[in-house]
């Protein structure tokens, strides 16, 4: 699963949903496999409107990513910017997380990721 | 005609196998009237992305072809798309399926021109309907769900398997098989909890694509949307098998008209 996909996924708990602090889930023992991807900074300053900048950020220094820049650029500010766009493409396009866990820091519940695929089925006492 | 993924490597002994509801579901999305509604929608004047979801994804046949043929159906190869499935080897499947029919589609366009056709694709995930993902975020859903009318549902399990150990029994097995098309009463258990969630789940330019056999009685599921008020309109896009006037599939399309 790529890193983007983090910016999209939430706790299945339904009582979850409701607290803030849901998302983003936080990575725990995460390995990162490495896809090349031919770069396409019209697609990255595209994208750039839909990403929870805030949750970004948190993922990223989470994976052990060097520090985004605190406010999410303007597009035009990405476009003019050649590293950032590397940077954001290597880490949410390239950057795949194979085996860890995605923990939730309101109820606590850890969903397993095995072989690329995070596994948000809950148990029948939690549903 | 579109070519359709290549599924050979899925093991149909516990994923679902591509039948006539899947290839409607190609149909649909490919024809001119929904590739024009999809354009509207998404391609003009440069919105943001649009984020595509499949909802049990199966062999992943579906999401498959409208990732790799993404500038065909949307205008623009700048989708993103992703998968869910209840079954971790239909989620499997699909990351193959996906990844043969985007490099099909990539060799295909390259012998023509050096431009990206394919949208980008982020994974598949195991959960229930659209549990995992953030409210609001979808802005084309597809689901052609469990729709046979069946005397009981599949009996949930305390927990669901994720790893992919081959030792699996019979009975895993024909589980994870009746997971794919049993539906309850009317074929609608699953369905009538998905298209309740849909006003959360989808953005405010969102639509869905779900299929409906004729015993799901697709009338009064649409009578039923369009009571909502607020915009919400659901209309057969496609169907197919007519049999003694009644269509056997169709699919329908959910979305909310709002104000320019």
């Amino acid at each position: 699963m790529k890193v983007l996909s983090l910016n999209f996924l939430t706790c299945a708990v339904k009582a979850c949903k409701s607290s803030s602090s849901s998302y983003p889930l936080h990575p725990q023992d995460a390995e990162l496999v490495q896809d090349e991807i031919e770069l396409n900074p019209d697609m990255l300053i595209n994208v750039l409107p839909r990403l929870d900048w805030a949750a970004l950020r948190t993922t990223s220094s989470e994976l052990g990513f060097p520090p985004l820049p605190e406010q999410a650029p303007t597009q035009e500010e990405l476009q003019a910017d050649e590293k950032l766009v590397r940077d954001l493409h290597h880490l949410l396009l390239e950057t795949q997380i194979s085996e860890g866990k995605l923990v939730c820091a309101n109820c606590g519940h850890s969903y397993a990721v095995k072989e690329g695929i995070a596994n948000f089925l809950l148990p029948s006492h939690l549903v | 005609m579109l070519p359709t993924p290549d599924t050979s490597h899925v093991p149909y002994e516990r994923v679902y196998e591509p039948a006539e509801d899947s290839f409607l579901l190609l149909d649909t999305l490919s024809s001119s009237s929904e590739t024009q509604f999809l354009h509207d929608t998404f391609s003009s004047p440069k919105p943001t992305i649009p984020f595509v979801v499949e909802l049990g994804t199966g062999s992943g046949v579906v999401l498959a072809f409208i990732t790799a043929h993404a500038k065909t159906l949307f205008g623009t190869s700048q989708i993103l798309t992703a998968g869910v499935d209840m079954n971790a080897f239909a989620c499997r499947a699909t990351i193959t399926t996906v990844a043969k029919a985007q490099a099909d589609a990539a060799a295909e366009s390259n012998s023509n021109s050096s431009e990206t056709t394919h949208g980008l694709y982020l994974g598949s995930v195991m959960g229930d309907l659209a549990a995992p993902l953030r409210s609001h975020s979808v802005d084309v859903l597809v689901f052609n769900p469990p729709y046979v009318p069946t005397s009981e549902m599949p009996s949930r399990p305390e927990t669901f398997r994720e790893d992919f150990s081959p030792k699996t029994t019979f009975d895993d097995d024909s589980y994870l098989l009746a997971l794919s098309y049993a539906g309850g009463a009317d074929g609608m258990e699953t369905t009538d909890r998905l298209i309740d969630g849909l006003p959360e789940i989808l953005s405010p330019r969102g639509c869905a694509y779900v299929l409906l056999c004729a015993q799901n009685k697709p009338e009064l599921v649409k009578e039923r949307i369009r009571a909502w008020g607020g915009g919400w309109r659901a209309e057969t896009v496609g169907s197919s098998g007519k049999t003694a006037g009644w269509e056997k599939l169709q699919i329908v399309r959910i979305w909310r008209d709002t104000a320019p």
